[in-house]
């Protein structure tokens, strides 16, 4: 591989269509040159990657390799919130995860995403009937009427946050996601103080909302994080802050890629939207196969080797910077049959959208839930849906991509 | 019909109309079965078991069914796909006719077999003194009888239970007992749980764990004698120390024993350390020669493998029972060249006392271990054995995600200690300290793998050629 191709992939002329670019990239499944990260791109290789103790996600273990290309991705090194524990190792990642899950998850609370779906069909139906009541049905863009606000304001009433604040963490959450972006052209220091200012702002907001929560809990996750108190004890104010800023952020930047990809899929092969609409329980694994098809986080870039760790023949060295690429290791023909086809009825998909190990989605179950909700009321109520635009605009980040507008036109909306 | 590997259409013959036969309805059985079908055997199949139920799971009956929180006659193991089977259950195989390949029953039928399959796993060593062992309240846990029987006791509320050994089995049902707010004493010849299966470091974890969660827990002691009441109920053991532990409820918990006597003077390699056979689970006979039309799968096969220094191996795994069967069941319906070797990576969990317990590889072959992630102190940690530089097993507390990866460095034979560093190594993984098994010459409540090899240091054997 050259640094060229990595470039193209970055380069936002190519963010329509990766795939082509990530099959040449398959070719070595192990590449580096120059200053540039290793770039894992075939599936088993990501995979076992995936699973290794001697791949850390803390920043702060990647070795300084002076005028790197790509930039600085360690946005959140000088802040005043420490890191998520997206970005720790454990065992500060494990004990941090684990608290965060006992007000989310199994085994202590196993029903809280199932019992949030009628709650979240209720949003469903009210936004879909919102698209009904502008009456203009020949240009609705998908993502800014449905698949931004949904997940938005489910995380929203998840933790606890008032809904009415969306403008405000808006700008914030934009911002972060873009840092995520490792566009080679952005100019690092202004895009390192950026990203840092607004960690900053939507700390203080958050620890506004996490003080007033302190003294009066309710039953949300914010609640629940600023007063937990299990075997671990309880999270540091710091802590609170930060995990409760993730899962604001993550728990919307990507679910609208879901939702919004698969709606661009489904539009682009008629006859599965067609299948679903009469059964909504396809729902189950088209989701899946989305989340390998169109995955919307395309690569993990934040990796880095505490040892030197040899895959694929390829001797990766301690401290260096490793990028795994989900969304290619997805349509490798090694493990997938005929991989670029769309193919809800796929049996063995063991898919690396959602990652894989300690680090794997934590709201997948609910990230799961909402886009199979959301989907098929979509194709169950939209009378002849069609796209305007194809390729629609997309959003700059190649890391979280999706596209920033969806137009489609339907003929009406049944009840 | 004549042996496979010939080009006859013997093979043929015997995939249409042959008769198989399988000895132990349980899990190993019951998988090979399962698997023959798949692979198109449409002749004969007669499943033999002695206990009178179909094929059930005996895991849980440690766990949930001890609990109270799964019955222990819904344990039956789900089936792959319908077998069409001949089924013999409650009724033992008593004998072996090599020559005339036939198996005798308990009840005085006979079975003919073209291919026999052996999967008669092991069962509960009993209490040495029967009479003793027949006290009532006494137990031991191997069958959904005992299960049942053991899980009633238990709701009854006895004042105290006695365990006796202290390996996995052990270890459980203590578990059970304290989550059920029972007060339990455990009693174990060795200087901690666990040790002859995970050695000395990670048994002093366990002893913490016991102690932690109100058992009273007595090491390096031996019960001598068991007591009853005039109406035939234990009542009270008595310990190697001079103490006395009063107790309603017993359970002997002391490893387990081959079921290979039913094949004794049949000329079989079969005897109190299992069945031997080669790596493609073909059974030897008494003269070290491989039978090819008997087979053995499970907890009663002890096979070489060539990880382990082809040391022979017997497992009490279920996920070996699993692999083993799929493998002999292939076998068996194959020509020589078509075979496979059984090169199951020995894999192993437990849970108890709300800890994950997961081990890789064998441990006790290990001289040294190394933590490697986490942290004894907290229990939530990976540890690993080594062997003569070789890293040869790994362990997990509460941490199993990693196990996938260390199995892989048990596979591809990576040198101990191991030279990388991983994520969430602290000052305790620095280096290795002595693994700490006991002699293996000593016995323990069974370690659930046992090596089995000939040992040099072994000196019992004569060596009488042509005699
Ligand atoms: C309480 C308990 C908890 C366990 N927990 C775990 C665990 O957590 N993890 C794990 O990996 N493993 C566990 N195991 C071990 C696992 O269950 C065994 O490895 C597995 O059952 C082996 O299967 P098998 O078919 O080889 O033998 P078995 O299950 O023992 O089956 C052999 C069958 O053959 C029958 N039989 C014996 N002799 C004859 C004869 N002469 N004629 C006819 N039939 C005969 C026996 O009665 C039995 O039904 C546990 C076992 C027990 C008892």
């Amino acid at each position: 591989m050259s640094q060229a191709l990595l470039r193209e992939i970055i380069d936002y002329a190519n963010r329509a269509n990766p795939y082509p670019l990530y099959e040449e990239l398959r070719k070595t499944p192990v590449s580096h040159d120059g200053d540039g990260p290793y770039v894992v791109s075939t599936y088993y290789e990501i995979h076992s990657l995936l699973h290794d103790p001697r791949i850390s996600s803390d920043a702060k273990n990647l070795k300084a390799t002076g005028d790197d290309l790509l930039g600085d991705q360690s946005d959140e090194e000088g802040t005043t919130l420490p890191p998520s524990f997206l970005k720790l190792d454990p065992p500060d990642h494990d004990r941090l995860r684990r608290m965060t899950n006992r007000p989310f998850g199994p085994p202590h609370a196993p029903h809280r995403v199932h019992d949030m779906r009628e709650e979240l069909g209720g949003l469903v139906s009210g936004l879909i009937d919102g698209i009904r009541e502008t009456g203009q049905l020949d240009r609705i863009d998908l993502v800014d009427q449905f698949a931004y606000p949904f997940p938005v304001t489910v995380i929203c009433r998840l933790l606890g946050i008032p809904r009415e604040d969306e403008p405000r963490f808006h700008v914030w959450a934009e911002t972060l996601a873009a840092s995520l972006d490792p566009d080679p052209d952005a100019d690092p220091t202004q895009r390192g103080q950026g990203s840092m200012d607004a960690r900053m702002e939507l700390g203080m907001y958050l620890a506004g909302l996490i003080e007033e929560r302190r003294k009066n809990p309710g039953d949300d996750m914010l609640s629940q994080l600023a007063t937990a108190d299990g075997p671990d004890g309880a999270m540091t104010t710091m802590e609170a802050l930060s995990t409760s800023a993730l899962l604001l952020i993550a728990g919307h930047e990507t679910t609208v890629n879901l939702i919004t990809n698969g709606m661009l899929t489904l539009l682009r092969f008629p006859e599965v939207l067609e299948r679903l609409r009469h059964d909504p329980d396809l729902a189950v694994p088209i989701v899946e196969e989305l989340l390998r098809y169109e995955p919307p986080v395309q690569l993990l870039p934040q990796r880095t080797t505490l040892s030197d760790v040899e895959v694929a023949g390829v001797t990766i060295p301690k401290g260096a910077s490793v990028w795994l690429m989900l969304a290619s290791g997805n349509r490798d023909p090694k493990r997938f049959e005929d991989p670029d086809r769309f193919d809800p009825d796929r049996k063995d998909i063991q898919h690396l959208g959602l990652g894989s190990g300690i680090h794997s989605c934590f709201g997948a179950p609910l990230a799961r839930q909402e886009a199979q909700l959301a989907l098929s009321e979509l194709a169950r109520r939209l009378e002849n849906p069609r796209l305007l635009e194809d390729p629609p605009q997309y959003r700059q980040n190649s890391v979280l991509r999706g596209p920033r507008h969806l137009q489609i036109a339907c003929d009406g909306i049944r009840p | 019909m004549t042996g496979a590997g010939t080009h006859d259409g013997s093979l043929e013959r015997l995939k249409s109309e042959g008769r198989i036969v399988v000895v132990g309805a349980s899990l190993a059985g019951l998988r090979a079965a399962e698997t023959m079908r798949d692979k198109g055997f449409t002749g004969s199949l007669t499943m033999i078991g002695d206990e009178p139920y179909e094929p059930y799971d005996r895991p849980p009956l440690s766990k949930q069914v001890l609990l109270g929180n799964a019955v222990a006659d819904h344990t039956a193991l789900p089936r792959r796909r319908a077998i069409d089977a001949d089924w013999r259950l409650g009724v033992p195989a008593t004998g072996l006719d090599m020559a005339a390949r036939r198996v005798r029953l308990g009840n005085g039928d006979e079975v003919e077999y073209d291919r026999l399959l052996i999967a008669t796993g092991v069962r509960a060593r009993p209490w040495p003194n029967p009479e003793e062992g027949a006290l009532k309240g006494v137990f031991v846990l191997r069958t959904r009888d005992d299960g049942e029987g053991l899980q009633r006791a238990l709701a009854a509320g006895p004042r105290r239970v006695l365990v006796i050994g202290a390996g996995f089995t052990g270890s459980e049902i203590a578990s059970a007992c304290r989550e059920r707010g029972l007060d339990v004493t455990v009693a174990e010849r060795g200087d901690a749980p666990l040790v002859g299966a995970l050695g000395g470091v990670i048994g002093a974890v366990a002893a913490e764990m016991h102690r932690e969660n109100g058992v009273d827990l007595r090491t390096g002691v031996m019960v001598t004698s068991l007591e009853g009441d005039p109406s035939g109920r234990v009542r009270a053991a008595h310990l190697s120390d001079g103490s006395t532990v009063e107790a309603e409820v017993v359970v002997v918990s002391l490893g387990a024993q081959r079921n290979t006597e039913w094949l004794a003077g049949s000329g079989l390699g079969a005897g109190p350390r299992g069945i031997a056979c080669d790596a493609g689970c073909r059974a030897f006979d008494v003269r070290g020669i491989v039978t090819d039309d008997i087979y053995v799968a499970g907890d009663v096969a002890r096979s070489p493998h060539a990880l382990f220094g082809y040391q022979f191996l017997s497992l009490e795994h279920w996920g070996n029972a699993v692999a083993q069967a799929d493998t002999a069941a292939h076998n068996m319906l194959s020509n020589s060249a078509d075979r496979r070797p059984h090169l199951w990576v020995p894999a192993f969990w437990s849970s108890q006392f709300g800890v994950n317990i997961k081990s890789v590889g064998v441990p006790p072959m290990g001289t040294e271990i190394l933590i490697t992630q986490g942290s004894l102190a907290e229990r939530r940690f990976a540890a690993v054995y080594g062997y003569q530089g070789r890293l040869i097993a790994a362990v997990t507390f509460d941490n199993c995600r990693w196990l996938p990866f260390y199995e892989q460095q048990i596979e591809s034979t990576a040198p101990f200690p191991p030279p990388f560093s991983t994520v969430d190594r602290r000052a305790e993984g620095a280096k290795p300290l002595p693994a700490d098994f006991p002699d293996p010459s000593v016995p323990t409540h069974g370690p659930t793998i046992t090596l089995s090899g000939y040992s040099p240091a072994d000196r019992k054997m004569t060596f009488t050629p042509g005699r």
